[in-house]
């Protein structure tokens, strides 16, 4: 197995999200021609099953089309829609855990815009 | 054109040694099916069965709704790669005439295709046969079997001999090949971890039966590692069946088989145990080791 993927997420929720951080990244644009699934499952060396079930979702969720006989394609407005449902997923994939952790350190909140503010200069704290 | 398989209860065996014991399973069409087994456990008697090189001794086989022994019509459309290192060493003729030849004997050889595997697995077409490297003969055997694109393909350990490049090139013409012309193809190896990802199906034996068999995902999906504290771990899997544990401090990390329910996959989370997948290979692994341990 590709030693790419975390052994704690099930491998098609993987492949799916590192579809999607490509739109977002703008490596794959909207319009463009997807990697089709033998491409994919040659590239990260996983079952095709796998690999479509992680298509067929982002197909279901109109972030990726299909042409008959050509392909996969990006459709209008995937990145915008992956942005918004990252943005929701933000506050429990990262808000909740750093604020429980600054708790448990007792950091404040004041301390935690500081840190953020070097973060985003680059400094390390 | 693909054929599916179907095999009730077949027994093979070679005096007093049952090679293969009342073995029953289906092979569907046009898939990937891969054949694991440890060595002996059965695979190249089981495929010597399937491609009609003998007959079984008890149970019924068919192949297309027919019995393959002796059947012209399954035989034809029916192509069997397995280790011929000692065959080929009598072999004279040349690369690209032995190629050329195969259109006789297989109606759907593609010349072409053959030909650009050969520079695909850089094969010199004017070298004998019997002159070429084991790993060029195990390549040349692959170009046959791809190339001649029947409806039955199955490669028997065909890799044997092949460096890790030439292996990765086999693996991606299966693939792509197959994409355009499907075919039903057997591949049986125990070098699971770099070959899992070709597999729709897998068919594992161990000791001449059938221990397992499904598709890929489901075979997987049956496995999972815990990793926790001691006493949790254990209190966990109380009553499920643990594969393989090891101990470091005071942490313990299992592997299981047998499925999670949500239920337990919940119940696992508030205990604080780290849940994640296992391989192919581990489930290989754990699943066929026998008395020896």
């Amino acid at each position: 197995m590709s030693t790419q993927f975390r052994s704690d997420k099930p491998i098609f929720i993987q492949v799916r999200e590192q579809i999607e951080d490509q739109i977002v990244n703008n490596q794959l644009r909207e319009g463009e021609q997807a990697p089709s699934t033998n491409q994919l499952v040659q590239f990260y060396k996983i079952n095709h099953a796998t690999i479509s079930k992680g298509v067929t979702q982002l197909v279901d969720e109109g972030i990726l089309y299909k042409k008959r006989g050509v392909g996969m394609f990006v459709a209008e407005g995937a990145k915008q829609k992956l942005v918004q449902k990252r943005k929701q997923a933000f506050m429990d994939d990262y808000i909740i855990g750093l604020v429980q952790e600054a708790e448990k350190l007792r950091i404040t909140e004041n301390e935690i815009i500081d840190l953020i503010k070097k973060a985003r200069k680059g400094d390390k704290a | 054109m693909s054929y599916a398989i179907e095999a009730k209860e077949v027994s093979v065996q070679y005096k007093d040694f049952t090679a293969i014991d009342q073995v029953s399973f289906q092979l569907k069409a046009g898939k990937i099916h891969g054949l694991l087994g440890r060595n002996g456990a059965g695979k190249t008697t089981l495929l010597s069965v399937l491609s009609a090189f003998r007959k079984a001794d008890n149970g019924t086989l068919t192949i297309d709704g027919e019995n393959p022994f002796e059947n012209p019509r399954i035989m034809q459309d029916t192509i069997f790669i397995f280790d011929q290192q000692k065959d080929l060493e009598y072999t004279y003729d040349k690369v690209g005439e032995m190629l050329k030849e195969m259109a006789y004997f297989r109606p759907n050889f593609d010349e072409a295709y053959a030909l650009q595997l050969v520079k695909k697995f850089k094969l010199p077409l004017n070298k004998k046969v019997n002159q070429l490297s084991k790993g060029k003969k195990s390549a040349f055997q692959a170009i046959i079997g791809l190339a001649s694109r029947a409806p039955l393909t199955i490669f028997d350990e065909a890799y044997l001999g092949m460096d890790a490049p030439t292996r990765e090139i086999f693996y991606k013409e299966i693939l792509n090949d197959q994409e355009e012309h499907p075919r039903t193809i057997i591949f049986s190896t125990h070098l699971v971890s770099e070959a899992d990802y070709l597999f729709d199906e897998v068919l594992m034996i161990h000791n001449g039966k059938v221990l397992l068999q499904g598709t890929n995902e489901q075979v997987i999906s049956e496995g999972f590692s815990l990793t926790g504290s001691l006493e949790q771990v254990d209190a966990f899997t109380e009553g499920l069946e643990v594969l393989n544990s090891q101990v470091l401090g005071g942490t313990k990390s299992v592997m299981v088989y047998g499925g999670l329910s949500e239920q337990q996959r919940i119940a696992a989370d508030q205990a604080g145990l780290e849940i994640g997948n296992l391989s192919l290979h581990d489930l290989f692994v754990h699943l066929t080791k026998g008395e020896e341990e």
